[in-house]
């Protein structure tokens, strides 16, 4: 009985206490879903000593926290995170599932849907609802990311799909909001576990930097050569922005692959990012396009990449960038600021 | 040891290539190839059955005929053998319905010879699911480690193996009690030159070949098109965002404009 399902749900994924941004930014996107089908959204929060952060999920936008609290479920592994999250999907039986596209929210979404038997459409970029038959349409990047296929799932609840981090928006918490917490027991047994995890080692590389970058200076293949790029290094060092590529410049070799911003490299979302002898075709465009302000430096006219950009400049970027780098040099000593590697 | 790999046949897409005016792909441009994490993590097997000094690798495929292909390039990288799921009813499968058939295959693989590890790849290249590992060992009730970094030890004797697996903010250290299943990134390891023998050997070999009517009991509501519960909609260019402002003027007039609008941003560019 397919009616029986009612509600959004996201997967709230905390690590060590701590909630992935992608969960609240799910929230947010859920929060349009459970509007537009006008049910309640809830969290689903698994963890050990976990309680207090109930308040923060309904802040970001929930009606209801379902919660399980169990010293088994301190770390993720699949077997206890699925033992409670299909308690709690049998019980409450929600109509939309959704979880962050990250290793453990993948792995947790498999193989829940293999004991449902039930939909999962993988690394979704775009949700929204067909009111007449009130089914969640899940859009993912297919082919390369040329053309977007949107996924249904009929028959079967609830329907699930993971969504990439970085592509929808939390909404700004509201420490006012009053929400509903729901918490269930569960039998669970260390000694029944067949995984364990021995030791969690935090990683903070250039990709985590590029992520979290306020300004972002982007490089195409339109610098010409390794020489030519080195402007973009040399933009990027007196503002204080990170550095990024795209694949044909990883390609070349001029930057490693950690900096590839794109579908098959990193999706970002700075306050800015320029983009430089940048062409903008679509597997670039996805992982830069919800930056707040983009200027594109291009000295092609036509292109894509000036449908994108807020802030246009057709012209030479090796004549442009090094005025830009001159006068900023000149208003930093101005300033007399510290430059902040943001 | 016996180590069984899940192994599929994609277009490459690396090499696909895209024609920019109507924006359609050229599949002609696409040679089939072994999904490049499927190759890892036959190499991975290769690797522990070296370490341990025996042991038996198979490879299973679901797919059209000409995915004997990549299990004879499977035993050139030093794969044992190789099975191939092949039949009409098949066709059409989403994960759901591709782990339900594979998950037929390992246990018809199982009873002549228990399954101690099954490798998967971190995903095909063709989908990007990564669904069909971790939904196969629901399957058969076995543990999945997913995205595995490393594979640590094997060991025979404890019936374990200890793994490093990615997760969003790094790495862990993982134990697992054999059987289990791991599906593999690329960093795993590096594919080795094939030597010789093994290229000898895979020229002449012919993998085992199953079609529907091979397994007892299985539940055809469950296969193909039919036993997938997720369909396609609609296909649709990604709608593209209206393009902003271009700047007019001099290369010094674009410059003076460029950095008055970062200017009022300053706070991105300059602390106290
Ligand atoms: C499956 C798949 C996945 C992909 N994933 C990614 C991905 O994750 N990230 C990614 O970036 N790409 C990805 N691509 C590749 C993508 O399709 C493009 O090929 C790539 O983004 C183009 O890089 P580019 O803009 O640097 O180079 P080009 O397309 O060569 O563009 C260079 C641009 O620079 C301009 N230019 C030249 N000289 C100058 C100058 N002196 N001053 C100013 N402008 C100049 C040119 O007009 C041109 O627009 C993927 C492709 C496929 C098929
Ligand atoms: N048709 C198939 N035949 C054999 N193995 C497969 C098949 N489809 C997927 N797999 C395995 O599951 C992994 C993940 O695939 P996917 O979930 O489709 O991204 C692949 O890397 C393979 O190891």
């Amino acid at each position: 009985m397919i009616e029986e399902y009612r509600g959004v749900w996201v997967f709230i994924e905390q690590n060590e206490g701590v909630i992935e941004s992608v969960s609240l930014e799910l929230l947010g996107a859920g929060r349009d879903l459970a509007d537009k089908l006008q049910v309640p959204l809830a969290g689903v929060l698994l963890g050990s000593e976990v309680k207090s952060l109930a308040s923060q999920i309904i802040a970001y936008g929930a009606d209801i926290v379902y919660m399980i609290d169990h010293p088994v479920l301190k770390d993720y592994r699949t077997e206890s995170y699925m033992k409670g999250l299909l308690k709690l999907v049998e019980t409450y039986k929600p109509e939309i599932l959704l979880y962050g596209a990250t290793p453990n929210g993948k792995d947790l979404a498999s193989a829940v849907a293999t004991d449902l038997a039930t939909g999962l459409t993988a690394d979704c970029t775009m949700l929204d609802i067909d009111m007449e038959n009130r089914l969640l349409e899940a859009s993912r990047p297919a082919f390369g990311g040329n053309i977007m296929a949107t996924i249904l799932c009929k028959k079967d609840r609830p329907q699930m799909a993971t969504v990439r981090p970085k592509v929808m928006k939390a909404l700004e918490p509201d420490e006012t909001r009053q929400g509903k917490v729901v918490e269930e027991t569960i039998d669970l047994k260390e000694e029944d576990m067949r995984t364990k995890v021995l030791k969690i080692v935090k990683d903070v590389t250039e990709t985590a930097s590029l992520a979290d970058a306020h300004v972002i200076v982007c490089g195409g293949k339109g610098m010409g050569d390794e020489l030519g790029f080195q402007l973009i290094h040399e933009f990027a060092e007196v503002i204080g922005a990170s550095v990024g590529g795209t694949r044909d410049v990883i390609e070349a070799g001029w930057l490693p692959y950690e900096y590839q911003i794109g579908q098959t490299g990193q999706t970002v979302t700075p306050k800015m990012y320029f983009a430089v002898g940048v062409s903008g075709a679509i597997q670039h465009v996805v992982g830069m396009k919800n930056s707040d302000v983009i200027i594109a430096i291009n000295n092609d006219p036509n292109a894509p990449i000036f449908d994108v950009a807020t802030y246009g400049i057709v012209g030479d970027a090796l004549e442009i960038l090094p005025k830009l780098i001159e006068q900023f040099k000149q208003i930093r000593k101005e300033m007399g600021g510290e430059i902040s590697y943001a | 040891m016996h180590i069984v790999v899940c192994i599929k046949q994609v277009p490459d897409t690396k090499i696909i290539k895209i024609n920019p005016k109507t924006n359609t792909l050229d599949r002609r441009s696409a040679p089939a190839i072994l999904n490049p994490y499927d190759a890892h993590a036959v190499q991975e097997a290769v690797n522990i059955k070296k370490e341990l000094g025996k042991g038996h690798i198979s490879v299973i495929s679901m797919g059209p005929p000409p995915a004997t292909d990549i299990i004879k390039k499977s035993v050139e990288i030093g794969a044992d053998e190789g099975y191939l799921i092949t039949d009409r009813a098949f066709a059409g499968a989403d994960t759901l319905a591709t782990s339900y058939a594979l998950s037929k295959g390992l246990e018809k693989i199982a009873k002549a010879r228990p399954i101690d590890m099954i490798i998967c790849g971190k995903q095909a290249i063709d989908g990007d699911t990564g669904q069909v590992g971790p939904g196969i060992a629901r399957r058969l009730d076995i543990p999945p480690v997913t995205n595995v970094l490393e594979v640590l030890e094997v060991n025979e004797k404890e019936r374990t193996v200890l793994v490093k697996r990615k997760t969003s903010g790094g790495y862990e250290i993982v134990q697992a009690e054999l059987p289990c299943l791991l599906t593999v990134e690329k960093e795993v390891n590096e594919i080795e030159y094939a030597p010789l023998p093994n290229m000898i050997k895979a020229a002449r070999y012919e993998p085992v070949i199953w079609t529907v009517n091979d397994f007892e009991g299985v539940d055809r509501t469950k296969l193909g098109l039919k036993g997938s519960p997720t369909v396609v909609g609609k296909m649709f260019t990604p709608p593209r965002p209206e393009g902003g402002k271009k700047l007019e003027g001099t290369a010094d007039e674009q410059v003076k404009q460029v950095i008055d609008i970062m200017l009022e941003r300053k706070e991105l560019f300059f602390v106290k």
